[in-house]
């Protein structure tokens, strides 16, 4: 069974954290921008192969709920099948979370990251 | 309805079904065996592909996600359970109603497939009669073909 990896560490580990000397001008002088910057970087929804799901019904997910033609359905369904994972949607927090939903929803293992 | 076929979209945009008594029964007593799962435990490791976690790598938006969408997901899915019992020996089901049977169909095929561990491709399981699962594994491959059907149905105006 394919399962989503949880072994993404993007942030520093906690020690590394500590026990690295950090001007404590770099956080003062740190623009305001940057961090709005960060929070807006997009957001990406993921669906994941699993044994269960039917093949054609992923595709009819896809149709139903991002409106996707049938043939864009069917290529991001032999995706996840071949590859074990496909982008299926993105954009703000909000619009990825509310995705994310309506794949759990239907049944699909669907999980959401910032690109 | 060619041979075979047993849920078919009609002119009119309903959908025709053809299950026999047998089947109507399985679909009356699946339902309410789940209901009663989810009801008393949603925590059970075999629900867990209904409620998957949302964000890979942020605890603290995956609580919050939780905390938002959990009775949600739980509603859906005995909402579609219901529909699914309540339309079980209609001859005709509209829309909305087959949309909730694909989605309670694919409940009992999560929940059933958890628990039985089923390969992607079920050919690679044998269905060894003396298998003690051997009834719960013919149930599932049931389920499949059909939501197969239902989906086609569907997908068929699409």
């Amino acid at each position: 069974m394919r399962t989503p990896s949880h072994s993404r560490h993007n942030r520093p580990h906690a020690r590394t954290l500590l026990t690295t000397a950090v001007p404590a001008a770099v956080e003062v002088e740190r623009p305001a921008e940057e961090e709005q910057l960060e929070r807006d970087r997009p957001w990406i929804v993921i669906v994941w192969n699993d044994p269960i799901n039917l093949m054609s019904y992923v595709t009819l997910v896809f149709q139903k709920l991002f409106g996707y033609s049938r043939e864009k359905a069917t290529r991001l369904m032999l995706q996840v099948h071949e590859e074990g994972k496909a982008v299926v949607s993105g954009g703000t927090r909000e619009k990825a979370e509310h995705d994310v939903a309506r794949l759990h929803a239907h049944g699909l293992w669907a999980t959401m990251r910032q690109d | 309805m060619p041979p075979g076929q047993q849920i078919e979209r009609t002119r009119a945009g309903e959908f025709r079904l053809r299950l026999s008594r047998a089947e109507r029964e399985l679909l009356r007593e699946l339902p309410a065996q789940l209901r009663i799962l989810l009801e008393a435990d949603a925590e059970d490791p075999t629900l867990r592909r209904l409620f998957p976690p949302g964000y890979e790598d942020d605890p603290d938006g995956e609580t919050e996600y939780r905390r938002l969408m959990r009775d949600e997901l739980l509603d859906g899915r005995l909402e579609a359970l219901r529909v699914l019992e309540e339309t079980v020996d209609s001859d005709v089901l509209g829309d909305e109603e087959i949309q909730a049977w694909l989605v309670a169909l694919n409940a009992l095929r999560l929940v059933l497939g958890t628990k039985l561990e089923v390969p992607e491709d079920l050919s690679e399981r044998e269905l060894d009669p003396a298998d003690p699962q051997a009834y719960e594994l013919a149930v599932y491959a049931y389920l499949s073909w059909l939501q197969e059907q239902a989906v086609a149905a569907v997908a068929a105006d699409i």
